[in-house]
């Protein structure tokens, strides 16, 4: 019995200790970032061109790309999850791959789809539009790797809306867009906007696609990460500054996510 | 008995993972090998210099970037650098030892070998024309950086064309490769080192920047293999390998 009890609190030691290995190795690089900063320095920091512009870059450029993820990504998202139809679960498959694409593999991607030697180069460049080292690219590599994240989130979301209120819905003589719109869309509307704040966070961290297909130029194409990484080599507390906002950004988009799933 | 079982296990799995990181902490080391940072313009000269010289692995990278791990802590045991600035200031903090200049190198101007929109440094300006630089902080940037101060009213024109700095010469290869970039700054041996997928166009004399290489040995490591290194770069198979990449001998 003794034995038994002795065994099970070393047991219930092996966890902690489990636990602990894993609490330490996450948080130390994270506390590391902002106890390196510190408060001054942080703020200071907002002082240099470099950081404002790589800022404003980010914020610009993920807006646009939040935007054309939530447009076309809702209505993709409302189909996959309210009709059935050959090849569904295989999309749904597809969709989900960039979440796990190796960033390198995204932009490897991008440039043979869309550079002036990819697929649709010759027919983008018939209409004078060349993609590469532009603001438009870094819109494109942000929008490849976070919109899985959104239209993952907004199929579960709208697949978890009762199929009973739409029906209710259209025998009162609804209609299909009004279903959508008025019913669908508001019931879904914690889980889309989750979704949104999580494609968004992605957004603003990509940084592998965005160097190998939209290069780095500070104030349009040189976003917060490719700052952080250009600063690195001349300015480390400047790199660690811009850091140290991405890292308050995540902690902001994951604890509101946190309480639009609690809420 | 069953959960002393149990605890046995767990016991066993994060043994198993701190023997397991330890096991890839040295093996990061390589073991016995020697540890070179190096210019990222310098890879297919030291790949074929490490492989006569033996245990050997390379870092590959923007002199910058390699500089500021060192700074940051980083401890390899060569600091190779495409610049003469780097190593000194290394030098001057007490992180390597004197640094050696060990080659020379000419910065071009790069173009695609097929389909090139621009055949002289003069039409560089016209616009529409996308440019792929080095970082300011990148040696490779730098001496673009003086190119362009030395070819007077022009060198704005050209600044306005620039789209992209990059954080090494393998960013600028790889966006003039794919058709990215229509024209670059690359050093002679980045063009020689891609096998005939990019042109290089020389400089005016009067533009061209001095562009030497200095090796470092850094501080607290296997400091004598190190020095054996650095002296195969300045006669040996080093300066062989160098010369074969299309490097110029030491100043």
């Amino acid at each position: 019995m003794t034995a038994q009890r002795a065994s099970g609190g070393l047991f219930t030691a092996g966890l902690a200790l489990a636990l602990a290995l894993v609490v330490g190795f996450l948080a130390l690089p994270m506390a590391g970032v902002l106890v390196h900063v510190g408060p001054g320095r942080l703020t200071g920091s907002f002082g240099h061109q470099v950081t404002l512009d790589a800022l404003r870059v980010s914020l610009e450029t993920t807006a646009i790309a939040l935007a054309l993820i939530v447009v076309i990504g809702t209505p993709a998202a409302y189909l996959l999850a309210t009709r059935s139809f050959p090849g569904r679960s295989l999309i749904i498959g597809l969709i989900a791959l960039p979440v796990v694409l190796p960033p390198a593999v995204a932009g490897l991607g991008l440039l043979v789809a869309f550079g002036p030697s990819g697929i649709l180069g010759p027919a983008l460049h018939s209409v004078g539009v060349e993609l590469p080292l532009t603001m438009a690219a870094v819109v494109l590599a942000q929008a490849f790797v976070a919109s899985p994240f959104y239209v993952g989130m907004a199929y579960a979301a709208f697949a978890a809306v009762d199929p009973t209120l739409l029906e209710a819905a259209r025998t009162l003589g609804v209609g299909p867009v009004g279903v959508f719109w008025r019913v669908a869309v508001p019931l879904a509307r914690r889980g889309l906007t989750a979704g949104g704040a999580l494609a968004w966070a992605r957004a603003v961290g990509e940084f592998g696609a965005t160097l190998m297909f939209a290069g780095s130029f500070q104030g349009v194409t040189q976003t917060a990460p490719l700052a952080i990484y250009a600063q690195f080599g001349t300015d480390l507390p400047g790199a660690l500054a811009l850091g140290a906002v991405l890292l308050v950004v995540s902690v902001v988009v994951l604890a509101g996510t946190r309480v639009l799933r609690a809420w | 008995m069953k959960a002393g079982g149990l605890a046995q296990g767990v016991f066993g799995l994060v043994a198993l993972l701190v023997v397991a990181v330890a096991w890839g902490v040295a093996g990061c080391g390589e073991g016995n090998s020697l540890r070179v940072s190096a210019a990222a313009s310098l890879r297919s000269a030291f790949t074929r210099y490490g492989a006569m010289f033996g245990h050997t692995v390379f870092s590959f990278g923007g002199s910058d970037q390699l500089a500021a791990q060192i700074r940051a802590g980083a401890r390899p045991q060569v600091f190779a650098s495409a610049n003469r600035e780097l190593p000194d200031q290394l030098f001057a903090a007490g992180l390597v030892e004197r640094p050696v200049p060990f080659a020379t190198n000419r910065l071009v101007l790069a173009v695609p070998a097929h389909g090139a929109r621009v055949s002289s440094l003069a039409q560089l300006g016209r616009p529409g024309l996308r440019i792929a630089i080095g970082a300011p902080s990148v040696p490779v940037g730098a001496y673009t950086a003086k190119v362009l101060a030395r070819v007077g009213a022009e060198g704005q024109k050209i600044r306005a064309n620039v789209r992209s700095q990059e954080p090494s010469v393998d960013g600028i290869v790889g966006k003039l490769t794919t058709g990215g970039a229509d024209a670059g700054f690359l050093y002679i041996t980045d063009v020689t080192a891609v096998h005939g997928a990019l042109r290089a166009i020389e400089l005016p004399r009067t533009a061209r920047p001095a562009v030497v290489y200095a090796a470092a040995v850094v501080r607290g490591g296997e400091e004598a293999r190190a020095r054996q290194f650095i002296a195969g770069l300045l006669g040996g198979p080093g300066a062989a390998a160098l010369a074969a990449a299309g490097f110029g001998p030491a100043p």
